[in-house]
């Protein structure tokens, strides 16, 4: 597990004891931030050094101080914070939250040791991001496109099957262009046992496991080990892409788990809490999360993070989706009416955006109709959105034939386009003609966002004409 | 004093703060290096014989009993040629020669690298008036640099020198460590150098602060027409997440009329960060034809980067952005965005264990913000020859779940003139820029009126617009209950032409090539065109014409399609074709 060094200090020296604090006297040559391991009758509980001075060193113990006494137990102080051992033979295992493997399978021998806490990319040697990920979902693919490099979330509520979509990911997903290296990591943080197992049972059962690590701490580990988790999975992750050039796409379920940790450990601190109970500093742990993902100038591999979380209440306006939506680069907001209509992925396409998408579509990258046929979709489901809400307050009757064919439309559009299998994977191609299809039950004049000549090229009825003149 | 006497030893570390006894005579706000790797801290408070430092990089692996260096010297910038085109960190240090020094991807702590190039030679021209045994002051101007195509650098007497000229440089082709004057004053003597210092956390002087004359001109219609800014102009943009702050930001730094633009990234992401310098390479300045990067600097502090830096790169940007105003131009800084530098003093307080004020921000919130936005203005610079220059600034404000009751909104707009409220429904509905007409504003209206009378009836235009948008949405709860079927006529074209305003003036698409940029004479053009559409509307409304059949009228495609030509295509003809259909669809309606 932890890598051992030489030059572990100990001492009994422990003089009082609140929440998750040990208050330590400082012996010399303590570090800020180290890792610290307190024996207590025989097993060991980790912690970290959060405050030292001369005198007194703090310690903040991950996990409960029941049975630490006072002069008795032994505190070992490591030199060093967290780090983990990373390998290429990672891939096709199962580890918990600090790299322990918990697939039954050997230890892996350990290429580097790297700090979990990463460092941060140098943004003058970033480059925007822009091509993209095919998910073989047809919403995010045609209206969402997430792309290498970018930091996109998806923001569920409980109940909803943001799981299953997850899992949907890391079977299909896939970049354009078959020579390169496309991997996913996958991270649960505090996930139920149910979940866990789920997880598990999906990731053995996919043919896809040799390109995919997984991180699981369940509900019942540590909070330390949950802190980690997300943290783990990313050195790992950009191990995999700086070192090896693969394009690593990290999923990581549940983030607002992670965010519960993080109040709990903050309230242990007793620090001053910030909006509902949250640590103030909450933006920036986050931000230290999901900043690891892009690309830089220099390497071929890229960092792509894609966390779910579920929002509490439903509430957008909560810290953990609001701060989330702060960090990242859009986000995929799941709905619970789309979810009672039987629609899967029950995605709400009007609060979803992927900010980087415009880079990443369009010729060479996914196809050239792909920008016209997103904004036509999109404009063509709002005009069909405010006119269901018309017709809530005017009634049906007297809607125009016009209007009446966008109100098909939008049901269509939710149950054939949105509305997909869990095992059916859509290409980008097949994405993009199902819009056409779509859009083929509108008027022609009703296609504004559209050029004529993509229209020529792109249109049902066209196409149809041209298989019929062959 | 030694430097022996100047150094101490930590003697506590809670995250970015540290305690370090011994630091005999140390001064609030002095940099000190703290540890072996010389990490750079800035004095923040002085309790006894303990100095509170704030450390600017990440202090994991620090150890008590290190050393700490004090410099004698506050936090300050180095100013001279090589700073545009530069991408900072908050500390000034250039991110590039960092990733080229290290050899890493990866920002690493402790690197030590000059903020202007040492190596480069810049062609320095002497200004001829100035000769051996002149008396000089303060923001004389020497000798000319030009430093890009774009930017001519003066190089002036920095602040608080004057004297005599003993010796002064030919032309020729110097580094910035070179000395361009000497100047003696008395006994004393005082080379002037291609470059000078200046504490960041201070303002540099300036002969006198001035009122608005002018609008600084964005680009942004909704801005330049309904809520315009003047040059040395103080404004915030608050909103929740994704309403388009940044992308509001990023547009100003790159059409506003401005001579020089300073971009600070402030704790946000490093994609938009590096999707900003790419296309500020990319893109030409449309009143220049030369790449905007000609004109920029960059700091890029990004929210995983120490929050500490925070409040540094704030405070460069503003000296950066005072020292180019100094030479006489017209500077703007946007700074994206300032509640992430509020989160980071709240940080910081906590650990001090200050008394927390409101949400826990420190009762000096108000004060810092100030000290910030009091720093821009228009003002007749120093030194000679006479010139005038103006600093601009826009802050970012990100308020918790977009609700602008919180502390850093309130405190910001104590001190900014212009308010641009983004709204979060305008941005679900991809109404963008999102700026809500009714709850913004601008404090600069009386000095701009003649600016844009001179283009058109803007004071009256302007005012009808507001109107009919306000009304609007008076209207709003009716037809939410009703439908608009059942208004009056009259109500049904104030709903008719505040969706062309809407539609056809206000929205503005940032990724739309030809309409990103919007000069002054468009706007003037599409609102005209608008206006005409609404007397002639009026007017048919009292021959008994229905607003159903205006809805008709052809004209009013072509209107909402005038956004998507250049002003010099609305010029050529496009303008005059539009009000003419305009008319002449009236004509046939109406019959007369
Ligand atoms: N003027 C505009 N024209 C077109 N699209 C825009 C405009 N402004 C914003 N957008 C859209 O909204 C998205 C979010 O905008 P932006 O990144 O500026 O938000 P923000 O307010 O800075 O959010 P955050 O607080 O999360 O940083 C953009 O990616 C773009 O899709
Ligand atoms: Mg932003």
């Amino acid at each position: 597990m932890l890598h051992e060094t030489l030059y572990v200090k100990s001492t009994k020296q422990i003089f009082g004891v609140r929440g998750s604090l040990l208050f330590v006297r400082a012996i010399g040559g303590i570090k800020y931030g180290e890792l610290v391991e307190v024996v207590v009758d025989g097993s060991s509980i980790l912690g970290q050094v959060i405050d030292v001075s001369r005198d007194v060193a703090v310690v903040q113990v991950f996990g409960s101080t029941t049975g630490i006494t006072p002069g008795v137990s032994v505190v070992k102080f490591y030199g060093e914070t967290i780090k983990i051992p990373v390998s290429l033979d990672m891939l096709g295992r199962i580890f918990d939250g600090l790299s322990r493997p918990i697939d039954g399978g050997p230890q892996v021998i350990p290429e580097d040791y790297l700090d979990i806490h990463g460092s941060a990319l140098n943004p003058a040697l970033r480059v925007p991001p822009s091509e993209p990920i095919e998910t073989g979902i047809s919403v995010i693919d045609g209206l969402l496109t997430l792309v290498r490099g970018q930091k996109l979330p998806i923001f569920s509520g409980s109940g909803l099957p943001h799981n299953r979509i997850a899992m949907q990911v890391v079977r299909q997903a896939a970049v354009r262009g078959s020579e390169e290296k496309f991997v996913v990591v996958f991270g649960a943080i505090g996930v139920t046992y149910e979940e866990a197992a789920y997880f598990l049972r999906e990731l053995r059962s996919m043919g896809a496991l040799d390109r995919t690590v997984a991180f699981i701490a369940p509900a019942s580990a540590s909070t330390v080990e949950k802190l980690a988790l997300p943290r783990t999975a990313l050195t790992t992750a950009e191990f995999l892409a700086w070192n090896y050039d693969m394009h690593v796409l990290t999923i990581l379920t549940d983030m607002t788990n992670y965010a519960e940790s993080l109040k709990e450990i903050s309230a242990a601190r007793e620090e001053v809490p910030g909006r509902r109970g949250y640590p103030g500093y909450m933006y920036t742990d986050l931000a230290t999360i999901y900043e690891r993902a892009g690309r830089v100038a220099t390497k071929k591999g890229s960092m792509t993070i894609m966390p779910i979380l579920t929002m509490p209440d439903d509430d957008i306006t909560h810290p953990i989706p609001d701060l989330t939506g702060y960090i990242t680069e859009g986000q995929i907001v799941l709905s619970r009416d789309m979810w009672r209509k039987g629609i899967y992925p029950p995605v709400d396409v009007f609060l979803s955006l992927s900010r980087l998408m415009k880079e990443g579509i369009g010729k060479d990258k996914t196809r050239e109709d792909h920008r016209e046929l997103f904004s036509q979709l999109i404009s063509a489901y709002a005009e069909a959105q405010y006119l269901r809400e018309l017709s809530a307050i005017v009634g049906t009757e007297s809607l125009s034939l016009r209007d009446k064919r966008y109100l098909e439309f939008a049901d269509l559009f939710e149950r054939k386009f949105i509305n997909q299998g869990e095992y059916e994977r859509r290409t980008f191609e097949q994405t993009l003609d199902l819009g056409w299809e779509m859009l083929s039950l509108l008027p022609e004049e009703e296609l504004k966002q559209i050029s004529p000549q993509t229209l020529k090229k792109y249109h049902p009825k066209y196409r149809l004409e041209l298989v019929g003149r062959r | 004093m030694s430097s022996v006497d100047r150094a101490g030893r930590i003697y506590r570390i809670s995250g970015p703060l540290i305690v370090a006894e011994g630091l005999t005579g140390v001064m609030m706000y002095e940099v000190v290096k703290v540890g072996e790797e010389g990490l750079i801290g800035e004095v923040i408070a002085i309790r006894g014989d303990r100095a509170y430092i704030q450390v600017y990089e990440e202090t994991s692996g620090l150890t008590v009993g290190e050393k700490v260096l004090a410099t004698g010297r506050p936090l300050s910038a180095e100013l001279g040629p090589g700073l545009i085109g530069s991408i900072y960190d908050g500390l000034q240090r250039p991110e590039r020669d960092i990733g080229i020094k290290t050899g890493s991807i990866f920002i690493k702590r402790g690197v030590s690298v000059p903020s202007l190039n040492r190596e480069v030679k810049w062609n320095y021209e002497r200004i001829r008036d100035v000769k051996l045994g002149d008396k000089v002051f303060p923001g004389d101007v020497i000798g000319l640099v030009k430093e890009t195509p774009l930017v001519v650098h003066k190089i002036m007497i920095p602040p608080g020198v004057s004297g005599y000229i003993k010796w002064i440089a030919e032309d020729g082709d110097y580094t910035v460590e070179h000395s361009v004057a000497i100047v003696a004053s008395g006994d004393r003597e005082y080379e002037v150098k291609m470059y000078q210092l200046w504490p960041i956390r201070k303002p540099r002087p300036y002969a006198e602060k001035l009122s608005p004359v002018e609008p600084l001109i964005t680009g942004i219609r909704v801005i330049d027409y309904l809520f315009p800014i003047a040059k040395g102009g103080k404004a915030a943009i608050p909103g929740g997440f994704g309403t388009g702050k940044t992308v509001a930001l990023q547009e100003i730094t790159k059409w506003s009329h401005s001579d020089i633009a300073i971009y600070v990234g402030c704790g946000e992401r490093g994609n938009e960060m590096s999707d900003a310098l790419t296309s500020f390479m990319k893109l030409m300045d449309p009143r220049r034809g030369r790449p905007m990067m000609e004109r920029s600097v960059f700091i890029a502090n990004t929210s995983n980067m120490p929050v500490a830096a925070r409040e540094t790169s704030v405070f460069l940007g503003i000296t950066i952005g005072e020292y180019f105003r100094d030479m006489g131009y017209d500077v703007v800084m946007v700074a994206d965005s300032t509640s992430r530098w509020a989160e980071a003093m709240r940080e910081i307080s906590g650990r001090m264990e200050e008394m927390p004020g409101e949400e826990g921000f420190p009762a000096y919130l108000s004060s810092r913000l100030a000290e910030f936005y009091e720093r821009a203005g228009r003002v007749r610079t120093l030194g000679r020859p006479e010139r005038y220059g103006s600093l601009t600034v826009f802050g970012a404000v990100s308020p918790p779940g977009g609700d602008f009751s919180e502390p850093v909104v309130r405190s910001t707009v104590r001190y900014v003139q212009c308010f641009y409220a983004l709204d979060y429904g305008l941005a679900t509905r991809r109404h963008f820029p999102a700026i809500n007409w009714l709850l913004s504003y601008s404090l600069y209206i009386d000095f701009v009126k003649d600016y844009w009378n001179k283009l058109s009836n803007w004071s009256e235009y302007r005012d009808v617009a507001l109107k009919i948008l306000q009304r609007e949405a008076e209207l709003s709860d009716i037809v939410r209950l009703v439908g608009p079927e059942a208004l009056p006529e009259e109500d049904k074209l104030v709903l008719e032409i505040s969706r062309m305003i809407r539609e056809d003036f206000l929205q503005q698409s940032a990724l739309n090539p030809v309409d990103a940029y919007s000069p002054p004479e468009k706007d003037a053009m599409i609102m005209e065109a608008i206006m005409e559409f609404y007397r002639l509307s009026r007017r048919a409304l009292t021959k008994g014409v229905t607003v159903a059949r205006i809805r008709e009228l052809k004209s009013r495609s072509e209107i909402a399609q005038m956004k998507y030509h250049t002003f010099e295509q609305l010029k050529a003809g496009v303008y005059n074709k539009v009000i003419e259909s305009i008319r002449s669809d009236f004509k046939e309606l109406i019959g007369d």
